[in-house]
């Protein structure tokens, strides 16, 4: 009996590379945040990832040298949870073992993450992750190996929303109130501060709070003694409809203004005619969208009845670039991919054109400016690099 | 009126309102602390499904204000006596620790059973016509009003029923003595199940309150609402009414003036620091003393 146990071990391993080799589909994963404070990016992300990976395998798969591979998805929830992130992308390298991963989205699971991807030698291309500390390395502050975006990164966004509220809205005194536990909000605040100030404005207020706060009367009342020209609230679109309907509540009048974490459906039910009139900055507008695009828009709201958001559009960006690099490295490697994806020429997307410079993660790409009118979003201007 | 003025008078009027919300559901975990000695960690989640109740009533039933509360205290009160009967009463004779895992396992069921129903946040719709004053420079809503207001009448009725009335000298008869309380004729479950029922009612009116004035829901909302309503029962002493509306008060006025007064960044860690000095002074909580009668 102890002789033969590990025989029967080889033997059903043996089995499993077997069945592995004549199932010849290729894995990638998919980390979102499917419950937690944000589960509308993780379905918007979930979505766009089945669409993209559909369209491939309904054209007979990916062609990866000389022959054609279907793909499998696997998808990951992190539970909107930093630890669980981390988790999920251990998992889908090590028990899975993906191509690549697609996500997290949002900066402080993405973060995490990344670190996981980094030591495995795994590429993870984030869609809508835009802080900085994604794609560098915390210790050497050089670019990641292994980890790409898809979407701009704060210090541009920020210097857009600053010279917005500067340039378009004539502010000279500006508050931001964001939440100081959250990478995102943190990063993308002390950007708007120092480009502000910069343009010759004054930040009169620079008010903090923690995730989870419902109550910002104290921060708020502070920020109506400052008399601000403008609020800038780079915070998530689940907390923003509260902290406008109180600030509106102490008589703040002033116009509000936030980034690309505002740009969600949910925004609008949650936060209803509150939010009319109101600007934010984000990757780009179904109403603008790039003729590339149209494909995109028509199927992904034939198939789930509604237009896709930023993180839908970034997500299937971020699958066009993966699936991009795979047919240029022509073999299923995680090296190969990695070093197709730095070199990759530039790219026509739903989010317009964008292109990787060299020794950088972060793409060069342009940002729009929406408005909130009568319960939707409208397409205001543009800004490029 | 100077602005220095407008701008104190303002903060304290946001103080009383979040004072007010800790107090509605501090007054639940002392209760229950004061008649079983057992902190029950699934009442801030008790009070996340109050507020989900209310946005069921007032979505689905399309209920006007006072109904939604009314029903909502209710399915509370309901939820309260189910919890104790299947979850505590069980464990009654177990060591304290076991009452206190399960009650944290109770909490966990009810975030993720909403959760299953409900993943998205909820925007719970306005209830009442929410009129603003501006009182030379500092605004004052209507819906503050009614939330101070109703927070101190349901304390002095709470008060009343505890000190003055037959069920609350049942009440505070089994938290003196529960082996020989019973053998005088008092119904000790009955009791223990009003007690919860009472508890759990306070934290549905505290979660219609709360989605009023807040009203984005999210099956998490009840967790660091709860802990710091926690922390005014501790603080004022545990057990004690009168002290938890202190205790909530002390803490929501200190969380309020630290931000008020300080960068804000500042503010938990001003405010808990203040109140672990305030434990250090007076370890049984202000209101507190060793051995006191409970409730």
């Amino acid at each position: 009996m102890t002789r033969t146990f590990p025989l029967l071990l080889t033997l059903l391993a043996a089995l499993g590379t077997a069945s592995c080799d004549s199932d010849r589909s290729l894995k990638l994963g998919v980390i979102a945040e499917l419950t937690g404070d944000m589960p509308a990016v993780g379905a918007s992300c979930r979505n766009a990832a089945q669409m993209a990976v559909a369209e491939v395998n309904a054209a007979g798969g990916l062609e990866i040298g000389a022959e054609r591979v279907k793909l499998k998805l696997v998808v990951e929830d992190n539970a909107g949870k930093a630890d669980q992130s981390a988790v999920a992308a251990q998992k889908l390298i090590t028990q899975d073992e993906v191509l690549a991963i697609v996500g997290p989205n949002a900066s402080r699971y993405a973060i995490p993450a990344a670190e996981v991807a980094e030591s495995a030698g795994t590429v993870l291309v984030t869609p809508w992750s835009t802080n900085p500390k994604t794609t560098v390395d915390g210790v050497t502050g050089k670019p990641k190996k292994y980890v790409f975006r898809a979407c701009f990164v704060d210090p541009f966004q920020g210097g857009v929303l600053a010279r917005f509220a500067h340039e378009n809205l004539k502010a000279a005194r500006a508050a931001v109130l964001y939440d100081v536990a959250s990478d995102y909000n943190k990063g993308i605040a002390e950007v708007f501060r120092e480009s502000f100030e910069r343009l010759g404005g004054k930040v009169v207020a620079f008010e903090t709070y923690t995730t989870g706060d419902k109550d910002f009367s104290a921060q708020l009342t502070k920020i109506k003694d400052a008399k601000p020209q403008v609020v800038f609230l780079p915070n998530y679109y689940s907390e923003v409809p509260l902290q406008v309907q109180q600030a509106k509540r102490l008589g703040i009048d002033v116009p509000f203004i936030g980034s690309d974490s505002w740009g969600s459906d949910e925004l609008l039910k949650l936060g209803g005619a509150d939010m009319n009139g109101y600007f934010f900055s984000t990757h780009y507008s179904a109403d603008n969208a790039a003729p590339a695009a149209k494909k995109f828009l028509q199927d992904y709201e034939a198939t789930y009845g509604a237009k896709p958001d930023d993180v839908a559009a970034l997500t299937y960006d971020a699958f066009g670039l993966l699936f991009g690099a795979i047919r240029t490295a022509g073999k299923a490697d995680r090296e190969a991919v990695r070093a197709a994806l730095s070199t990759l020429a530039e790219y026509r997307g739903v989010t317009g054109d964008l292109q990787f410079r060299a020794d950088s993660r972060d793409p060069v790409k342009s940002a729009v400016i929406l408005q909130i009118r009568e319960g939707r979003f409208h397409y205001f201007t543009n800004a490029s690099p | 009126m100077s602005e220095a003025l407008v701008y104190w008078l303002q903060q304290v009027l946001n103080a009383l309102q979040l004072g007010s919300i800790y107090a509605l559901i501090a007054l639940g975990y002392t209760l229950v602390y004061g008649i079983l000695t057992m902190i029950n960690f699934a009442h801030g989640d008790v009070f996340m499904v109050g507020a989900f109740f209310c946005f069921l009533s007032a979505v689905y039933l399309g209920l006007p204000f006072v109904p939604t509360l009314l029903l909502t205290i209710l399915g509370t009160a309901l939820l309260g006596v189910l919890i104790e009967r299947l979850a505590y009463k069980p464990l009654r004779h177990a060591p304290r620790v076991s009452a206190v895992i399960t009650a944290l396992g109770v909490g966990l069921f009810l975030e993720n059973f909403t959760l299953a129903l409900a993943p998205y946040p909820k925007n719970v719709p306005a209830l009442l016509d929410n009129v603003t004053w501006d009182l030379g420079g500092v605004s004052l809503s209507s819906l503050q009003v009614i939330i101070i207001f109703l927070s101190l009448g349901l304390m002095l009725v709470l008060d009343h029923v505890v000190h003055r009335t037959p069920v609350g000298m049942a009440m505070r008869a089994i938290s003196w003595d529960r082996t020989f309380v019973p053998l005088m004729g008092v119904p000790v479950n009955t009791i223990i199940s009003v007690t919860f029922a009472i508890g759990a009612g306070l934290a549905g009116a505290a979660g219609t309150m709360y989605a009023l004035a807040y009203p984005v829901i999210d099956p998490y909302m009840g967790i660091m609402v709860g802990w710091k309503a926690f922390i005014s029962a501790v603080v004022g002493g545990i057990g004690n009414i009168r002290g938890a509306m202190i205790g909530a008060f002390l803490l929501g006025g200190v969380e309020i003036m630290v931000t008020a007064f300080f960068p804000s960044t500042y503010r938990d860690f001003v405010a808990f620091t203040l109140l672990l000095l305030l434990i250090l002074v007076r370890p049984y909580g202000i209101l507190g003393q060793p051995r006191t009668q409970k409730v």
